[in-house]
C-alpha cells in the first residue's frame, strides 16, 4: 500500500480544518440576527460598533459595522447600490450623496417614521436639514442624523501663550497674539510662526485628495468672506459664485496656504493631524472627528497644551460679519434593497432613543441629539466638546444634489490650479469655475 | 443536432445496451464550452454594451430609463473629448510617462542582465532574485510604501539622499517623475529576466568566431548580442508599453487622483468613470485609449515579426 507522506497529511488536515470552520461560523451567523452597517474607516465607526453592542445586549441582534477607507467610501457604496446589493442594511452616507441616493432610489423613504419618532423634534434642526433632507426644503427625509462633524482647528497653546511669541507679535501686528478672532487674524498668526528655515511652518489645512478636502475648505472661506457656491434652490450660479465675496475668499485661502508644510498639496486630515502631532505648526484644521486623536496623550505628545477653536467670522467687502464652518458627518439610511429592513428599523429606534445619544457621544460619536448636545455632561466629556457645539451653530453644507459629485471635482480642480499651483487669479477660477457648473446644470435639466 | 449525441456505434450484448465512450470532440466541447460562455457574458458583452454606451448619455448611477439614461447622442462623446484641450495634455503627459519608465526600463534592464550574465561572482543567484523582489510586490502597496518613503517632512527618500524637504507627492511639477523613478524600481527586473533569458539563448560559437576575427567588444555587442536578443527586448517592450499606457495603480497609491496629481490618462477614466459616473462619457474615452494602444502595440508586433524573420 502507498504511504501519504506526513506534509499531505497536514496539508489535508489544515484544508479540512478551514473548510470545517468557515462552514460552522456561516452556519452559526445563517443562524443569528445580524444587520450590517457600511461607513467610512474611521475612529467613529469603531464607537459606532461598540456602543451597538448593548442593542445586541438589548435584542439579541448583531450588529457589524464595515468600514471603507475615505479616499473610495463612496464609490463603494455607489457602485453597490447601483448594483442594488443588499450587503447593507444601513448605510452611514455622506451628506452630499443623499441627492443621489434618493434620486435612484436607493434610499428607503423616512419621513413617516421620523414624524411618528419625533426625530424632527428632538434633533437638531440643522443636522435633519443637511444630513436627512432631501430636496432641501421639501420636508421628505431619508436618513437619520447619525455623526455631526465640521472642520474646526486644533491649536498649541503653549505657542500661542508664550510670552516672548506674544511680545513679537504684538509688535509686528498691533495686536495680541490668541485664539483668531478673524480669518485674517488666523493668517496673521501662521505668517507670524511660519519658518521653514527652522522646519516650523504657519498651518496645517487640507490641499486636495481627489474627493472632498479642498472643497470643503474652500466653501467655508467662501462663505466667511461673503460670497455663494450658488442658490440651492434655483440652481443658478452666476452671481454667487464668482462674487467679490467669493473672490475674497479664494484668494485667502491661496495666501494662506503659502504657509502650509512641504507636501502639503494632496493633503488631507492624516497629514494635518500628521503635522500638529510632530510639532511643526502652532495649529491645523481639521473634522472634529479627527480630534480625539489629538486629546489623547498617547497619540500626540502636546495633548495637554492643545486648545481647540471654532472656524472665526470675517467681517466681508460688504461690511458684514459672518462665521460659516464646512459641514462634514453622515446620515443613517435604510438600503432599498436590505431584506432586513425591519431589523434595521429597530436598530434606529435605538439609535434615537436619548440614553443611546448620550452614550454614542459618550463613545466618542457626535451626537445631533439636542438635549444631549445642549447638555454639561456632553459638553465637559472631551475639551473639543464645546468646539463642536459652536460648529454645530455655524456649519453649512455643499451641494446635495445627484450631481454633486461632478459640480465637486470639477470645483476641486480648477480651484486647486489657482490655490496650490499657484496659475492664474482667484477671479479667473471661480469665472471658470461658474461657467462648467452652468453647463452641468443646463445639460442636467435644472434650468429647462 | 446535440453536440453531446452519442455515437450511433452502440451495439447490444445479451440484450444490454453498451454506449461506446464519449467521442474526443464531444468531450473536447464540454470542456471549452463553459469558459468560452464565461468569456462572452464577462468579456465580450461588457465590450459590446460599453461600446454601445460610447454613443450614448448614460449614467449608471441614475435608473435605466430607455430614450432618457441611456440617450443615443452619437459621436458626441468622441467629438467632445477629442476637443477638450485639457485631454490633449493628459495624452502628451501619459506618452511622457510611457516614454520615461519604460525608456528607463530597457536601459537599466538590459544593461543589468548583461552585467550579470558576464560576471560570475559568489551569491550571482542570490543578487538576482533580489533584484526580482520588487516586481514581485503589489502595485498598490509598492504605491502606499513610496508614498511614505517620498514624504517631505518625515519620509526617508530625501533623508538619505541628502536632498533637503523636496515635495516628491503633491508638486505637480515633480510627482511625474517620482512615479517614473517607483515605476522604474519595480519593473527593470522584467526587463532584466527577459533580456537574461535572451542572453542565455546565443550560441557561444558566434563569440568564438567573432575572437578568431578579432572583432572589438562594441562590434560583438552591437552585431550579434544585440540582434539575438532583441526579439526578446521587443517582447519587454510591447508588454511594458501597453502597462505603462493604462497605468494606474502606482499613481493612485503615490499620488492618489486629486488635482495635484500627473494629468494621466487612465487616472482621468477613473475620475470620470466612478467618481463623477459619467460612464457614457469614461466609455468613449475607454475605447480611444484601447484604439492608441491597438495601434502602438501593431507596430511593434510588426517590428517583431520582422526580428523573427
Amino acid at each position: 500500500m502507498k504511504k501519504i507522506s506526513l506534509p499531505s497529511v497536514a496539508v489535508i488536515l489544515s484544508v479540512s480544518l478551514i473548510v470545517g470552520l468557515s462552514l460552522a461560523s456561516h452556519q452559526a451567523l445563517a443562524k443569528e440576527e445580524f444587520i450590517t452597517i457600511h461607513w467610512a474607516q474611521w475612529a467613529p465607526a469603531d464607537y459606532l460598533e461598540k456602543v451597538s453592542r448593548d442593542f445586541t445586549a438589548e435584542t439579541g441582534i448583531k450588529v457589524i459595522v464595515e468600514q471603507t477607507p475615505w479616499e473610495t467610501f463612496v464609490q463603494k457604496y455607489n457602485t453597490e447600490l447601483i448594483a442594488k446589493s443588499d450587503a447593507w442594511d444601513i448605510i452611514v452616507g455622506d451628506s452630499q450623496d443623499i441627492g443621489n441616493n434618493v434620486v435612484g432610489g436607493h434610499y428607503v423613504d423616512l419621513t413617516n417614521w421620523i414624524t411618528e419618532h419625533e426625530v424632527d423634534k428632538t434633533f437638531t434642526p440643522a443636522s435633519l436639514t443637511y444630513y436627512a433632507e432631501y430636496p432641501k426644503g421639501s420636508g421628505k427625509y431619508y436618513a437619520v442624523p447619525c455623526e455631526g462633524d465640521a472642520l474646526a482647528w486644533a491649536y498649541r497653546k503653549d505657542l500661542f501663550e508664550d510670552p516672548d511669541n506674544m511680545a513679537a507679535f504684538e509688535k509686528k501686528y498691533g495686536y495680541s497674539l490668541g485664539v483668531p478672532k478673524s480669518w485674517d487674524m488666523l493668517k496673521d498668526i501662521a505668517e507670524f510662526f511660519h519658518d521653514p528655515a527652522n522646519d516650523f511652518y504657519g498651518v496645517a489645512i487640507y490641499g486636495d485628495n481627489g474627493y472632498d478636502s479642498l472643497a470643503m475648505f474652500a466653501e467655508q472661506v467662501i462663505w466667511s468672506f461673503g460670497g455663494e457656491l450658488g442658490n440651492y434652490s434655483t440652481y443658478k450660479v452666476d452671481g454667487y459664485l464668482n462674487t467679490e465675496g467669493a473672490i475674497a475668499g479664494i484668494k485667502y485661502y491661496h495666501d494662506l496656504f503659502q504657509f502650509v508644510p512641504p507636501g502639503f498639496g494632496n493633503a488631507f486630515y492624516i497629514k494635518s493631524n500628521d503635522a500638529f502631532v510632530a510639532g511643526i505648526v502652532p495649529m491645523s484644521c481639521n473634522y472634529l472627528a479627527f480630534f480625539p486623536g489629538l486629546a489623547n496623550k498617547a497619540t500626540n505628545e502636546y495633548a495637554d497644551v492643545t486648545g481647540y477653536f471654532a472656524c472665526p467670522p470675517q467681517v466681508g467687502l460688504d461690511g458684514v460679519e459672518r462665521q460659516f464652518a464646512a459641514l462634514g458627518g453622515q446620515g443613517a439610511s435604510v438600503v432599498s434593497y436590505s431584506k432586513k429592513k425591519d431589523l434595521a428599523f429597530k436598530w434606529l429606534e435605538w439609535f434615537i432613543r436619548p440614553d443611546t445619544q448620550m452614550k454614542w457621544a459618550k463613545a466618542g460619536g457626535y451626537t445631533c441629539h439636542a438635549d444631549t448636545l445642549a447638555s454639561d455632561e456632553f459638553l465637559n466629556a472631551t475639551p473639543y466638546n464645546p468646539t463642536f457645539k459652536t460648529s454645530m451653530e455655524i456649519f453649512k453644507d455643499w451641494w446635495a444634489c445627484p450631481e454633486y459629485d461632478e459640480l465637486l471635482r470639477t470645483f476641486s480642480e480648477i480651484i486647486a490650479d489657482y490655490v496650490i499651483k499657484g496659475n492664474g487669479t482667484a477671479e479667473q477660477a471661480l469665472d471658470k469655475c461658474t461657467e462648467k457648473w452652468k453647463s452641468i446644470f443646463e445639460e442636467a435639466g435644472y434650468y429647462d | 443536432m446535440s453536440i453531446f449525441k452519442r455515437s450511433k456505434e452502440n451495439h447490444t450484448r445479451n440484450g444490454q445496451v453498451y454506449y461506446r465512450p464519449m467521442r474526443d470532440i464531444t468531450l473536447l466541447r464540454l470542456f471549452i464550452f463553459p469558459t468560452i460562455i464565461l468569456l462572452i457574458v464577462i468579456n465580450v458583452f461588457p465590450l459590446f454594451w460599453s461600446l454601445f454606451l460610447s454613443f450614448s448619455r448614460y449614467s449608471a448611477k441614475m435608473p435605466n430609463i430607455w430614450g432618457k439614461n441611456p440617450r443615443m447622442i452619437g459621436t458626441a462623446n468622441y467629438s467632445r473629448i477629442l476637443t477638450d484641450p485639457d485631454i490633449w495634455i493628459r495624452f502628451i503627459t501619459t506618452a511622457k510617462y510611457v516614454v520615461l519608465s519604460v525608456g528607463g526600463e530597457m536601459i537599466l534592464g538590459f544593461g543589468l542582465a548583461l552585467l550579470i550574465f558576464r560576471s560570475n561572482f559568489k551569491g550571482k543567484g542570490l543578487i538576482t532574485t533580489l533584484l526580482v523582489l520588487p516586481m514581485t510586490m503589489s502595485p498598490v502597496i509598492v504605491g502606499l510604501m513610496w508614498q511614505l518613503f517620498y514624504d517631505p517632512n518625515w519620509g526617508s527618500f530625501n533623508y538619505l539622499l541628502g536632498l533637503g524637504r523636496i515635495d516628491w507627492v503633491s508638486d505637480p511639477a515633480r510627482n511625474l517623475y517620482s512615479i517614473v523613478i517607483v515605476d522604474i524600481w519595480m519593473w527593470t527586473p522584467f526587463v532584466m529576466l527577459l533580456s537574461i533569458a535572451g542572453l542565455s539563448a546565443i550560441p557561444r560559437y558566434l563569440y568564438e568566431a567573432a575572437e578568431i576575427d578579432r572583432a572589438s567588444w562594441w562590434l560583438k555587442f552591437w552585431k550579434i548580442t544585440l540582434p539575438m536578443v532583441y526579439p526578446l527586448l521587443l517582447v519587454a517592450l510591447i508588454f511594458r508599453t501597453i502597462e505603462a499606457f493604462k497605468i494606474f495603480d502606482l499613481p493612485m497609491g503615490i499620488v492618489g487622483r486629486g488635482a495635484v496629481a500627473p494629468r494621466l490618462l487612465a487616472l482621468h477614466l477613473y475620475n470620470v468613470s466612478f467618481v463623477t459616473w459619467k460612464t457614457s462619457y469614461g466609455s468613449a474615452l475607454g475605447y480611444i485609449m484601447l484604439i492608441i494602444i491597438i495601434a502602438t502595440t501593431s507596430i511593434f508586433i510588426k517590428y517583431l515579426k520582422k526580428a523573427k524573420q
